[in-house]
């Protein structure tokens, strides 16, 4: 029955205002009985719903408006209040209705990013192709996907090649390639190709799966001001019942009794802050950007000094070899096994190396590798000892720089690059000078951060002071501090917050999760990492910094929109109270009153799905900064 | 243990949650419920001994939701 009346609402609704208006129209007619049995029907109508909610609630002990409600509508019957009944039923029915509908749309945002979930997968059993729900596929399957089909699993490719469209979960939507053994992620789509893959995590546990789940944590994910308003919100509801229970036994003004009933509806008091919540977390989510919950918006917004790691979050991370220095005749082959020995380590200089000398190294044998943090990696290529890194692991190797080699190593500091020594069998072979860019929009997002309210930009870095500080120049930073070991970060971090800033940590998620954890608020920058997805408090997808000064942005606008919310809410309590005791509000009047407010918030709380920072991507004015900044780094 | 997923229709008043989360804690067994809100979802934690899945379906049946799919998930 409570099914029925809960599918039928809107039908009962239009059926209840069908009615009304004919009661209205009879009234015109002087036609009273008619018009007073249409208002009798009306009233019985609308109630039907409203009060079996309200038992089926009280049944599993909750008292809830809708009880409230319905007690105030059989009382206004019993008193032959039939208009006071039906319009309250009426309104209270659309509300629901109306509610309804711009909750949807403001849901939308995430709505879409679910609906992206892959749902159905080729299940390659036996050398047979069977199409099944996505949920039946096991860790271990083989699946088959084609050109234009969603990959439904996180796994590795076993067979075939294509080109694969990240965007859902790296925000790139540059096509990248897969072939065999390369790592494919669920909710991405193949371009163009056919792939064999073996499944390595699915559902809720591929990456696509922990984003969705963490969205929708998110949304409802509840600040200590929700906490406090539902809590009482719980008691506020039956304190109502009773005070309008004592009311009526001691006026004996049943009218005045039922009114407070209805009025006691705490509505837009308990939607306010969801509403501003939800869009919140949906505007992020529409600009791929995760935000985990209302306390890191929270947090975000009272954020007064932003610290930045500087390769892969100031700097793009792609750092190229720009200066080769040799020692000697091996200097070349000693390079090849340096690209070898960093092959399997994921660091930014690596990464350079190997892209310049890795091609043909491949085939060594690396039998050892120790990577010693903030300074290199020593290990064993084809039998031969490599010592990588900086001129503190030369030292602590006991490998001699001479006056000539230290002259050379500060030449390429100066021109900003980062240099890297290559020493094999405890001789120097070669020196490297590593340059990495700063991304193309880091100036006029700091800038914009600035004008946000950041009082201060810092950036910490494992790279030499020269390094550093040819970057803090660029960008204008406040401090910067060179040199660190990642505890080091960790600790400048808390020397921070003591010192009362409010920080938040931005980096990439490699190395750092320590930083991003200690910050009030961890920022990961452009990787849909598990350790960043998480140890990070907010996710940007794209890896760009306008999503920073959107995200930062969007915090100050969420939390400005969530105090309208409360107030406005509040006021309507107010306004509803006085007029109560000024004796203006009757019971349909009050009722109407409160609708409005709720939608009021949640139409308030919509504008937040349309927020956008002024200067934001790619285009524009960043894109001239990024012109003047690569012309520097090339001189 | 297990848990169940359960999808509902649109939610849209929030003390439809208060419902939900009462409706499913006084059914015996079931040892955590989370109600969402927005995603108009419910995540309950059950002893598969004392009570299944559809008993849980049905007790938010009774609150006049309707439930889209479900899905169970053994944890440990």
């Amino acid at each position: 029955m409570s099914i029925w009346l809960n599918q039928h609402k809107n039908q009962i609704m239009i059926a209840n205002g069908g009615l009304i208006l004919i009661s209205l129209a009879s009234y015109g007619f002087k036609l009273t009985s008619i018009a007073q049995l249409s208002m009798l029907i009306a009233g019985v109508i609308g109630l039907l719903p409203i009060i079996s909610t309200a038992i089926s609630a009280l049944r599993v002990k909750v008292v809830s408006i809708d009880l409230l409600v319905s007690i105030a509508m059989i009382g206004a019957l019993l008193i032959g209040e039939y208009h006071e009944a039906a319009i309250v039923a009426f309104l209270f029915l659309i509300g629901e209705w109306l509610e309804k509908i711009t909750l949807k749309k403001t849901r939308s945002a995430i709505k879409q990013l679910t609906d992206l979930a892959p749902k159905t997968a080729i299940l390659l059993t036996d050398g047979q192709e069977v199409e099944v729900d996505v949920d039946e596929v096991e860790v271990g399957d083989h699946v088959i996907v084609r050109t234009g089909q969603q990959i439904p699993v996180d796994g590795t490719v076993v067979d075939g090649s294509a080109l694969v469209n990240q965007a859902s979960v790296t925000g790139e939507s540059k096509l990248v390639s897969k072939t065999l053994d390369t790592e494919v992620y669920s909710g991405t789509v193949v371009d163009n190709g056919d792939l064999e893959v073996l499944a390595t995590q699915v559902g809720e546990d591929s990456t696509f799966g922990k984003i969705i789940e963490l969205i929708e944590e998110a949304e409802d994910s509840k600040s200590k001001q929700q906490t406090f308003i539902d809590k009482f919100a719980t008691y506020y509801t039956p304190l109502v019942l009773v005070l309008g229970v004592i009311v009526g036994f001691i006026t004996k003004d049943l009218n005045l009794a039922i009114t407070i009933l209805v009025l006691g509806c705490p509505g837009a008091l308990v939607i306010g802050i969801p509403i501003s919540n939800v869009a919140g977390i949906g505007n992020g989510a529409k600009n791929q950007i995760l935000v985990k919950g209302n306390n890191a918006m929270d947090a975000l917004h009272q954020i007064d000094t932003f610290v930045f790691d500087k390769t892969g979050t100031l700097t793009q991370g792609n750092a190229q070899v720009k200066v080769v220095e040799k020692f000697n005749d091996q200097a070349l082959q000693a390079f090849m096994y340096a690209a070898s020995l960093e092959n399997h380590l994921k660091h930014p200089l690596g990464e350079a190396i190997i892209k310049r000398f890795g091609d043909a190294s491949m085939d060594y044998q690396v039998t050892h590798s120790d990577v010693i943090k903030g300074q290199g990696v020593v290990g064993k290529v084809d039998g031969h000892e490599l010592i990588v890194g900086n001129q503190q692991l030369m030292l602590n190797s006991h490998i001699q720089l001479s006056t000539e080699n230290l002259t050379t190593i500060n030449r390429i500091q100066d021109q900003g690059l980062s240099t890297v020594i290559v020493a094999v069998n405890q001789q120097l072979a070669g020196i490297l000078g590593i340059g990495d860019v700063l991304r193309a929009d880091a100036v006029s997002a700091l800038n914009e951060l600035r004008n946000l309210g950041a009082q201060k930009l810092v950036m910490l870095t494992g790279d030499d002071q020269k390094v550093a500080d040819q970057i803090a120049k660029e960008l204008n930073l406040d401090a910067v501090y060179a040199n660190l070991m990642p505890q080091d970060k960790e600790q400048l971090i808390s020397k921070f917050q003591a010192n009362h800033q409010r920080v938040a940590f931005v980096g990439d998620g490699i190395n750092d999760s320590p930083s991003l954890v200690k910050a009030d608020v961890g920022i990961a920058i452009g990787s849909g990492t598990d350790v960043a997805i998480e140890s990070a408090d907010i996710v940007l997808m794209r890896s760009k910094l306008s999503s920073l000064v959107h995200v930062y942005g969007l915090s100050k606008a969420n939390m400005k929109n969530m105090t309208e919310n409360i107030v406005l809410a509040i006021a309507t309590v107010v306004l509803l109270l006085v007029g109560l005791i000024f004796n203006k509000v009757n019971m349909a009047s009050g009722m109407f009153i409160h609708e409005i407010s709720i939608l009021l918030v949640i139409l308030n709380g919509m504008r937040l799905l349309k927020y956008h920072p002024k200067l934001d991507d790619d285009q524009g004015k960043s894109a001239m900064d990024k012109l003047k900044l690569n012309q520097k780094l090339e001189e | 243990m297990q848990k169940v997923i359960m999808q509902l229709d649109e939610l849209s008043c929030p003390s439809c949650m208060q419902k939900i989360q009462n409706a499913l804690t006084h059914e015996n067994g079931v040892a955590k419920v989370k109600v969402l809100f927005n995603a108009s979802k419910v995540k309950a934690e059950y002893d598969e001994n004392q009570v299944d899945s559809e008993t849980l379906k049905q007790a938010i049946l009774k609150q006049g939701f309707t439930v889209k799919d479900y899905k169970i998930k053994e944890i440990s």
